[in-house]
């Protein structure tokens, strides 16, 4: 007796020492969950920088050289061409690359699908073309004086816009209807005075640019703030850390450059070529060691900083994100909604309802929040803020819908088809932007037509408001056919969300795509736990178990109903 | 159905052999620790790390929503790492004490075994099976834990270290492909699991009590008939083994 029980008191002993590996095994193996925050650690956001005046750009700024002690730029400027001449007499190569860059030329060959665009070129769902409607939309060229889209831009090397990129934007800002120029007398526009440039104050203030000098155009584009892009407004000039950790001030501070990082003028990261799936490769395609060396690219990518891997740590949870940067864009989940700095963007646009007069005058309206709802210049929109993005594959190309092309109208027309499906290894799901508007073609061609809008003659629309001869005015001035019948067709348009990346805590959660019903729903081609049900084995599983509890249960019965039975 | 006669039963060569043995006056029945201590503490960690994979998995798969899609990750990886952890431990410990044996397939009394649990045990008939030393499993429940440790199992923690190192070879052709069939041979064994414990709970109720097996696998004793030879060295050289006689 004694024996056993000294053999119990070793066994005691052996099953409290084998619960207390066990649990120090469990303990060490959960360990690193606790560092459950630290995988979203950022390279940008862990050090404290001191505030600095200028943002932050993919150069240094050199600093040696203080503008506003130049002699040349001490003169009256008059004009701004005048000033370019002063510019360019120290920087003697600079006119030279701006006329190679997609800035000046509004022209992009695409060799991949072969075709030519550009805002030269291309039709889009909002505005529709350049062509016909020239002083208002060069506007925010970077240059003076382009009045006609059927010729370059003016070949003088003074016509380049210097300020517009480089001037402090309190001194200096394009008029919206003269072809690039700034005003330096007062005037009116659309009834209201319109800012006054001063060239003296503009030309001594330059400096690498600045977000509100891209802004300046790129804010703007469709026509007014956020109309276009939806995560590009000028709330972007002075962001809040949760509307964008890169350009927030207490964030990375940053300049558009210090991403979009080229060097002669010429900046990557254009929407008509996108790299969807960025691999650790150089300029001519040969593989990297390291991805952290695509820093040296000129690319505009989250890679280019951050890498394939970008979530930190070894803890299961970072590796378990960084499975997903092969198949989910960066943006996917950290730009949970856009347009969320409080500028609303257009998100319809219904040209059909345009024309419309008050008593022969034309009217606006607003909606209940404050945002347009209806322009006679422009017929119907809907604005909205904080949108969750349209989710698609996408390999980075887009084929566009030229003038050439007829279109099939019994479905809405994409006017920039995304390249890329599951299967395509350059190809990940990406968020846009979804345009939804109503715009003419012709009725028999079937195909986009040019809308002659702005302009002081009583052919465009701004000014009559007569479509069919808006329209006429339009074709004949790019020399395109036209039956003299159009029609108003829905289209719709990709943007690409990449802009206003919100902190990691605010990035969307798991269960927002691995859910039924979540943000992914209509993705195809991949296998989504908690969203997708695999129906066939869901239904052999479920009926095996079930038949299985039903027979268990059915045995139990009749052991029941035999019990008494067989006890005698 | 046919008439079966409810006592002196002696159809078969198996079916009599447990009233044949008591008839034996050389053997005797002990109370023998047939389960050790290793294969206790495997069984129920295994059992309850089962339960957890099983409902975080489900959770997972979208059919529960009990915890948060992320913690149900996280609880399901290590869970299944604990696991395969301790398949690695018992694989060794089958292989180094000789207790593989019991899972080796054999296909003398399986027939039996099934009639018995078909409609025997309904009808009153005895068990056909004694548990030996030699033999601590019958032929159906050897044939059932060879499945679980041969088919199910590998199929479970092979696709699910494949889903696991996913990152490895993501840059794989058609990896899409692999990617869904791999989760869809987790998700089918995952069912064929349950069914499993589905059954496997539910015969430890056919013991002489509804609660007398799971004792069992909690105690390790059972009563089990005995050689004079085996009893006398149970008794000289591992005498824990055995209870003492009442």
């Amino acid at each position: 007796m004694t024996d056993h029980a000294a053999f119990r008191g070793l066994g005691q002993a052996f099953r409290l020492a084998s619960a207390a590996v066990l649990l120090t095994a469990l303990t060490s193996i959960s360990g690193p969950v606790i560092g459950w925050s630290k995988a979203y650690a950022s390279p940008t956001a862990t050090a404290d920088k001191p505030s600095t005046e200028k943002q932050i750009t993919g150069k240094k700024p050199g600093e040696t050289a203080d503008h506003s002690k130049f002699e040349i730029l001490q003169q009256d400027f008059k004009s701004g061409p005048e000033v370019t001449k002063a510019c360019l007499s120290c920087h003697t190569e600079a006119a030279t690359q701006v006329h190679d860059s997609i800035h000046w030329k509004w022209e992009y060959d695409n060799e991949k699908t072969g075709q030519k665009l550009g805002k030269r070129y291309v039709i889009n769902a909002f505005c529709g073309n350049v062509a016909s409607n020239e002083a208002r939309c060069t506007s925010c060229h970077a240059g003076y004086g382009w009045t006609d889209m059927r010729k370059d831009p003016p070949a003088a090397p003074e016509a380049v816009d210097c300020l517009v990129c480089h001037a402090d934007t309190q001194y200096y800002k394009k008029f919206p209807a003269k072809a690039g120029l700034p005003i330096t007398e007062p005037m009116d526009f659309n009834g209201k005075p319109f800012k006054v440039s001063n060239l003296i104050e503009a030309a001594q203030s330059v400096s690498l640019p600045q977000r509100d000098n891209c802004g300046a155009c790129h804010y703007y584009g469709g026509g007014g703030d956020g109309v276009k892009h939806g995560d590009i407004d000028s709330s972007l000039n002075k962001p809040s850390k949760d509307l964008d950790v890169h350009m927030a001030a207490d964030g990375g501070n940053m300049a558009c450059s210090a991403c979009h990082s080229g060097s002669g003028h010429v900046w990557p990261g254009s929407r008509y070529d996108m790299e969807a799936k960025p691999q650790a490769r150089d300029d001519e395609g040969k593989k990297l060691p390291s991805f952290a060396m695509r820093r040296m690219n000129e690319t505009a990518s989250c890679e280019s900083c951050h890498t394939d891997a970008p979530h930190q740590g070894k803890t299961l949870e970072a590796i378990k994100l960084n499975n997903h940067t092969d198949t989910v864009a960066c943006q996917t989940c950290h730009i949970p909604e856009f347009a969320r700095g409080g500028v609303a963007t257009k998100m319809l646009w219904d040209w059909s309802t345009a024309g419309k007069l008050k008593d022969g005058k034309p009217f606006a309206l607003k909606d209940d929040k404050g945002h347009p709802s209806y322009d006679s210049k422009k017929g119907d929109f809907i604005y909205e803020e904080n949108v969750k993005p349209t989710y698609s594959w996408f390999n980075g190309q887009f084929t566009y819908v030229t003038d050439n092309d007829p279109v099939d109208t019994s479905k809405p027309v994409i006017l920039n088809a995304l390249g890329g499906s599951a299967n395509d290894e350059t190809a990940r799901i990406w968020p846009f932007k979804l345009m939804h508007t109503k715009q003419p073609i012709d009725a028999e061609s079937k195909k986009l037509v040019y809308m002659h809008l702005f302009g002081k003659d009583s052919d465009a629309f701004w000014k009559s408001f007569d479509w069919p001869n808006a329209i006429k005015a339009g074709q004949e001035y790019m020399g395109k056919d036209y039956s003299g019948k159009f029609e108003f067709i829905e289209t719709r348009m990709w943007w690409p969300i990449t802009h206003m990346v919100a902190p990691s805590d605010k990035a969307v959660q798991c269960e927002e795509c691995h859910s039924k019903g979540g943000r992914l729903e209509g993705i195809e081609g991949v296998y989504i736990p908690g969203r997708d049900d695999m129906p066939l084995i869901n239904w052999l599983g479920y009926g095996l178990i079930i038949l299985t509890i039903l027979g268990v249960a059915i045995h139990t019965i009749f052991r029941i109903a035999t019990r008494k039975q067989r006890q005698h | 159905m046919t008439d079966i006669p409810s006592s002196t039963s002696s159809s078969g060569p198996s079916s009599g052999r447990s009233e044949e043995l008591t008839i034996r006056p050389d053997v005797k029945k002990r109370a023998v620790k047939i389960y050790t201590r290793y294969e206790r503490f495997w069984h129920w960690s295994q059992a309850l790390l089962i339960f957890i994979l099983a409902f975080s998995g489900f959770n997972l798969h979208g059919t529960l929503s009990l915890v948060p899609f992320p913690l149900a990750v996280m609880v399901h990886t290590y869970a299944a790492i604990l696991l395969l952890v301790l398949w690695l431990f018992t694989t060794f410990w089958n292989f180094t004490t000789g207790q593989w044996r019991h899972y080796l397939p054999q296909n003398k009394g399986l027939f039996a075994v099934i009639k018995f649990y078909a409609y025997g045990i309904i009808m009153g008939a005895p068990h056909p099976y004694s548990k030996s030393l030699a033999r601590k499993q019958n032929a159906l429940q050897s044939l059932a834990y060879l499945t679980f440790m041969v088919i199910i199992g590998p199929a479970l923690w092979l696709s699910g270290i494949a889903y696991l190192l996913y990152g490895l070879w993501e840059t794989m052709q058609n990896s899409q492909q692999i990617f869904s069939l791999v989760a869809f041979v987790h998700t089918a064994a995952a069912f064929a699991m349950i069914t499993f414990v589905v059954i496997h709970v539910y015969m430890t109720t056919t013991g002489k009590t509804v609660f007398h097996y799971i004792r069992t696998m909690i105690t390790g004793y059972e009563k089990i008939e005995l050689t004079p030879a085996e009893e006398a060295y149970l008794e000289e050289q591992q005498p824990d083994m055995l209870k003492a006689n009442e």
